[in-house]
């Protein structure tokens, strides 16, 4: 099934732009980032697919490498199937200047709001076109990236030491 | 920080100080009781009128994703408990699932143990659900089932922690088996319990579920409708109130569910409009009924075809250490609150994985309560609010 799916997505968007990795268990489906607006709209409404659910998007870091990844989760709740999507973001360096950059699908799934919100709150990457990018989880003041491999924790947030021994 | 990055924090406070002579910014939080937790409401208000909701998280953020980063899978799960404290077995249940799965073990659990999984997970279920429909009462003034609720819940408790030793906080399931197997007598005990709790439920029903008052403050009110519910990413008692028949034990069979015989109760509009506050409400309580009818089965096999055998060892599929290939895998499964999912990465020779994630349900549920709460008045925010029923350990991680 995976492989008719990933074929009609070659066949509409460029093969170029989309590939399969099989993994152990769950096959994950790569897509370029300057075609995952259009390609999640179209899983969306598509009537061979409907892929309406979005369950989760989470971003990882892998450090030492500058590389990102998003990975959403979709599930359909007519045809009760599941797929993976990845893109994989590079970026030349990882200071707070630099962060990657990605369009925001939340325009597709509302519940992607909240989501982006947390990976830029979190990981630092900057979703273009997002109706409302601010920090989620940490106070707007924060500085750093948490959940980045390369965070290191600030002396004190405020004048309250927050290095914890 | 680059001036872009700012723009969406700079729009936020361009609004708050927009606000208009004739309306007024009311703080609801993060110290308010109605907020279920530390959730902290900005409202911008219009006389009573309430024009906009801006949630603000975080104030119990422990940093999950991190901590599940920095240890092995086993030392994870306490952390999972105190995800939705509500209902910690269902939560570490998802979690065991997803690494079971990854290592290939999963269907070589033997039967009691699935059992006895799923019978601590819907006891749990009927506790969290408990907490949902008492303090939903007392959000609306109702006092007295607060009290019953919290009563009867005080039993599950009592045998939870009988079993693993801990009132709340379990670390009762583990990575390919159990902590222990039953303490001798729970069976039985647990038949009492289901003897006792089922004609509380219709007492419940008698005095909060078909009361006047009750159905006046939540009838037609905070209508969601099937697509928008969708669309936010609700699920569990949220979207199947909404009409739309999705367990993820049905839909997923994991566990010993496929054997398991019990109705999906789905709201029907019995009292307003389908997706409305008493819907949300009335499939909790359908579930609990559904829950009873699922433990009875579980003990009936647990005292029939899986009885206790003396040498019977829960841990025996324990493994020593979680060896996983590099590999991405989602994991899901129907919490009380809704859909739970962890999404892993593993990386090759470690035993520490690269990224978990935890997708809470309330965290999605919670995120369509400016949708609903525009136009409404301030005391039907609060009975939104707790038709939500979220629990702030899982927003906010």
């Amino acid at each position: 099934m995976i492989e008719n799916l990933v074929n009609d997505l070659q066949q509409k968007f460029g093969e170029s732009k989309i590939s399969l990795v099989e993994g152990v268990k769950q096959d994950t489906i790569i897509v370029s980032e300057d075609i995952l607006t259009e390609l999640c709209l179209y899983l969306r409404d598509s009537p061979s697919y409907y892929f309406d659910f979005l369950a989760n998007i989470s971003a990882v870091d892998y450090h030492p490498e500058n590389r990102f990844a998003l990975v959403y989760n979709l599930a359909s709740l007519p045809y009760q199937t599941q797929m993976t999507i990845r893109v994989e973001l590079t970026v030349e360096n990882r200071t707070a200047e630099n962060l990657p950059e990605i369009p925001s699908v939340a325009s597709v799934w509302r519940t992607a709001d909240w989501h982006e919100r947390e990976a830029f709150d979190l990981m630092g990457i900057y979703f273009t076109g997002h109706p409302d990018l601010r920090r989620i989880l940490l106070p707007d003041d924060w500085e750093g990236f948490p959940l980045r491999k390369d965070y290191e924790d600030a002396e004190s947030y405020h004048g309250i030491p927050i290095k914890g021994e | 920080m680059l001036e872009k990055y700012n723009q969406g924090y700079q729009k936020y406070i361009d609004k708050i100080a927009s606000v208009g002579s004739t309306e007024m910014v009311i703080n609801m939080g993060p110290q308010h009781p109605s907020t279920h937790g530390v959730l902290r409401l900005e409202l911008i208000t219009d006389g009573e009128i309430v024009k906009d909701v801006i949630p603000h998280l975080g104030y119990l953020h422990r940093c999950f994703d991190k901590h599940a980063e920095s240890m092995s899978y086993g030392k994870s799960i306490p952390f999972t408990d105190r995800l939705d404290y509500l209902a910690s077995m269902n939560n570490s249940h998802s979690f065991v699932m997803g690494v079971e799965r990854m290592l290939g073990i999963d269907d070589k659990l033997p039967k009691r143990v699935e059992y006895i999984r799923v019978l601590v997970c819907e006891l749990n279920r009927i506790a969290s659900h408990l907490i949902a429909v008492g303090t939903y009462g007392i959000d609306i003034g109702a006092f007295t089932p607060f009290l019953w609720c919290f009563r009867d819940r005080e039993h599950i408790m009592n045998m939870l922690e009988w079993a693993s030793g801990s009132r709340m906080l379990y670390n009762y399931i583990w990575v390919g088996g159990l902590f222990y197997d039953l303490p001798v007598g729970f069976e039985e005990r647990c038949v009492d319990f289901v003897k006792y709790f089922r004609p509380k439920l219709d007492e419940l029903d008698e005095i909060l579920t078909n009361n006047e008052i009750f159905i006046q403050r939540t009838a037609n009110i905070g209508v969601l409708p099937a697509d928008v519910a969708i669309n936010y990413g609700c699920s569990g008692p949220m979207l199947r109130a909404s009409g739309i028949k999705w367990d993820l034990r049905r839909v997923d069979g994991y566990s010993v569910y496929p054997e398991l015989d019990f109705e999906i109760p789905v709201g029907q509009g019995l009292a307003g409009t389908v997706g409305d506050c008493w819907d949300r409400y009335k499939v909790r309580v359908d579930e609990m009924r559904e829950s009873l009818k699922i433990i009875e089965q579980c003990l009936d096999r647990l005292m029939s075809d899986f009885a206790r055998l003396p040498d019977f060892d829960p841990r025996a599929l324990v493994p020593k250490k979680v060896n996983l290939k590099a590999q991405s895998y989602y994991v899901r499964s129907e919490n009380p609150k809704g859909e739970l999912g962890f999404y892993f990465e593993t990386q090759d020779k470690s035993d520490i994985p690269r990224r978990v994630k935890a997708r809470g349900p309330s965290f999605n549920n919670l995120s369509v309560l400016p949708e609903l709460g525009k136009g409404v008045l301030i005391a039907d925010l609060i009975a939104i609010l707790g038709s939500i029923d979220i629990v702030l350990g899982e927003v906010d991680r």
